[in-house]
């Protein structure tokens, strides 16, 4: 797998080269050569001790090259999309069918701002896409490195100084076809001082061949930016996504991302923030819902490198089944950081025998002047509140479903939307099986 | 309308109730006081269907039919409604969302209809404006953050709301100030007929003057020692428990 990822790179650099500048294509030579040396993370690695990727590179997977002509067999059409999308909520729309911009199922606009695909900046915005691409993800893991050699689409943003959207992004990354399918997807996000975007982001396969998707994501915020990323995670059994994000905050800057996990085969969310000025904040919220065989990690980190910053954290999970669920919360405040605030909650509900969390808060802080707290919990479900609920005329499958959905209630209580918030509701009421009795989300 | 016959149960091999023998009637309400250990709140969990206790001995009648066999909800569904000494906090579920939930769930158990919004909606602003509760009540989370007079206040709405034919009020007193004391007790007392039945448990006879019983009952070391009308709760009240536990010994 790892030699015939590389023989595609080296066979299309001169592609990749013709189409962007001299420096991102240094840039991805020089991590393929990294991918090349280091190859697929294992087991020995320590950030992925309990995620096993064995289980995706067994798959003969189809990579397709950005340069191959078009060879959608079946087109997709915007009727075979739009259960997915968020669509009471008036949205820019930026759409990738097995990692190739869609046009005529997109919605972009260039007018005061730039919402459109990563494809189409290479060359003609190189000034905003050479001093980001790349910087934020250099010294990360082979993974990342194989994206930033051999991605070419994906989600681009550039708002300019004191722009503020005036609607949201939806950002949906689809899988198809009958063979099984290695995307590598990456987003780059720039906003200005001052700027405001809110963006929903979800993959999704519309088969039930294997699909793998390796995304990856740099975000710039500048001084007194906002923003509000969704991450909806609600994919086919048959499909895995492992995503590194990483969000740069200038001063004042203000982040808040969600990442709701409720089905997909292997989901590995890496979330890094880099606080570099005072004053910025960073906030985290996930929900895990895993069944079956499903395996959900969550890893974040966020660095504290400036003084009066602040990051908030809190993740919850619910395991059932057999499936697996992995927290890693890295916080780390630097000399100098002082006055950091930092929160870190990981709660975890664990409903069989079988199901398994491995959760671990990591702190290292060199700062003497901050508040820092964390906390993780693994437990099963309440007792005297099953009775509580039971005594009140309420069936048990039911109570227990109903303490579920108040246990994840947390990780969407801050979703601004009420439509995107009863959406995910509806989701998680689903995964938890208690759409059908009538208690409203 | 409730028969307890010889009832024995324990937990963890620990006998707690020792043989308990009582008759409630539609219409009565049965106070039952004791001191602290005496298995007060292990009846009334046991009634209510709590699975950690193991029943021994004897048996519970509701109507005529043994109980014991069934679910906590089963027991809900047939009237039996426990207000709780320590109400659990539920975050994320909110007041109106559970009541609404719990009242539709007897209906259905009942063969009826759901409650249509209006009619809820209409329902539980009556009952609120019962207990002198705030509007807002309702869109908060379940317990959460509540004083002890809300919790119990609350369980008294949600009583209200469920309209039992036997309702269990596990010291619903603790935790009151007499203002609160007074609106809960007005609650209870608006609601008693001649069709349902209250078993007010309590430490203190306080509460009595506002609901007053017509037996009074003294449980002491898992048993049901004497027995007497509301002037006994008094007695109580004046001479403490060391009387009792005297004349045991």
């Amino acid at each position: 797998m790892k030699d015939r990822l590389a023989a595609s790179y080296w066979l299309h650099e001169n592609h990749f080269a013709a189409a962007s500048s001299a420096l991102v294509t240094d840039r991805r030579r020089k991590a393929m050569e990294r991918f090349e040396a280091e190859g697929f993370p294992t087991v020995r690695h320590e950030d992925w001790k309990y995620t096993n990727l064995k289980r995706l590179l067994k798959e003969d997977y189809a990579l397709h090259s950005p340069f191959d002509a078009s060879d959608d067999a079946e087109p997709i059409e915007f009727k075979d999309i739009k259960r997915f999308l968020v669509n009471d909520i008036d949205c820019y729309r930026v759409v990738f069918i097995n990692g190739r911009y869609s046009s005529w199922l997109s919605e972009t606009t260039h007018s005061g701002f730039d919402v459109c695909t990563l494809g189409s900046a290479w060359k003609k915005y190189a000034h905003h896409v050479e001093p980001h691409f790349g910087h934020l993800t250099e010294e990360l893991g082979a993974l990342v490195q194989l994206n930033t050699a051999l991605a070419w689409d994906g989600l681009y943003v550039r708002v300019p100084n004191g722009v503020i959207l005036d609607k949201p992004i939806q950002a949906l990354y689809f899988t198809t076809g009958d063979q099984p399918i290695f995307n590598q997807t990456r987003s780059l996000i720039i906003l200005g001082e001052n700027a405001q975007a809110e963006i929903i982001e979800r993959h999704q396969s519309l088969t039930t061949a294997q699909s793998w998707t390796n995304a990856v994501d740099e975000v710039f915020m500048g001084a007194g930016a906002r923003m509000h990323w969704v991450k909806l995670q609600h994919d086919e059994a048959s499909a895995a996504l492992t995503q590194h994000s990483v969000v740069h905050q200038k001063r004042d800057s203000y982040a808040t991302v969600h990442t709701i996990s409720t089905d997909g085969k292997v989901l590995r969310n890496n979330l890094d923030f880099k606080l570099a000025e005072p004053g910025a904040e960073a906030r985290m919220f996930g929900l895990s819902l895993a069944d079956g065989k499903q395996l959900m990690d969550h890893h974040t980190r966020v660095d504290h490198l400036a003084p009066h910053c602040t990051s908030h954290e809190n993740y919850k999970g619910l395991f059932d089944g057999e499936s697996n669920g992995v927290f890693n919360g890295q916080i780390h405040v630097h000399v100098d950081a002082q006055k950091t605030l930092a929160f870190q909650q990981n709660d975890n509900l664990v409903l069989s025998e079988k199901a398994a969390i491995d959760t671990k808060p990591q702190l290292e802080i060199f700062a003497d002047d901050v508040k820092c707290s964390h906390g993780c919990t693994v437990g099963q479900l309440d007792d005297d509140a099953l009775f509580y609920l039971r005594a009140r005329g309420i069936k048990e499958k039911e109570a227990r479903a109903l303490l579920m959905v108040a246990f994840a209630h947390d990780a969407v209580a801050d979703i601004q939307h009420p439509s995107l918030q009863a959406k995910l509701n509806r989701l998680i009421g689903k995964k938890l099986g208690v759409e059908n009795f009538g208690f409203a989300l | 309308m409730i028969e307890i016959v010889n009832l024995h149960a324990s937990v963890d091999g620990q006998a707690i109730l020792k043989g308990i023998n009582l008759t409630m009637g539609a219409g009565e309400v049965h106070a039952i006081m004791g001191p602290n250990g005496s298995g007060k709140s292990t009846l009334s969990n046991v009634i209510a269907g709590r699975e950690d206790y193991e029943i021994t001995e004897g048996d519970i009648l509701f109507n005529g039919e043994s109980i014991l066999e069934l679910a906590p909800e089963e027991r809900a569904h047939l009237g039996l409604f426990l207000s709780f000494q320590y109400p659990v906090e539920i975050p994320g579920v909110s007041v109106s969302n559970f009541i609404k939930t719990a009242l539709n769930e007897m209906r259905k158990a009942r063969g009826e209809e759901p409650l249509d919004a209006s009619s809820m909606l209409k329902k539980m602003r009556e009952k609120m404006d019962l207990l002198e509760m705030d509007k807002g009540f309702l869109s908060r989370s379940l317990n959460e953050g509540f004083s002890g007079g809300e919790k119990k206040r609350n369980e008294i709405f949600q009583m209200a709301m469920l309209e039992p034919k036997l309702a269990i009020l596990d010291e619903t007193d603790s935790g009151l100030d007499i203002d609160a004391l007074r609106i809960v007790a007005n609650g209870v007392n608006a609601l008693r007929s001649p069709e349902n039945a209250f078993m007010v448990i309590t430490h203190y006879q306080r509460l009595l003057d506002y609901i007053v019983p017509d037996y009074v009952h003294v449980l002491y070391k898992g048993k049901i020692v004497k027995s007497g009308d509301k002037s006994l709760a008094l007695e109580l009240e004046e001479r403490g428990y060391d009387w009792i536990k005297k004349e045991q010994a």
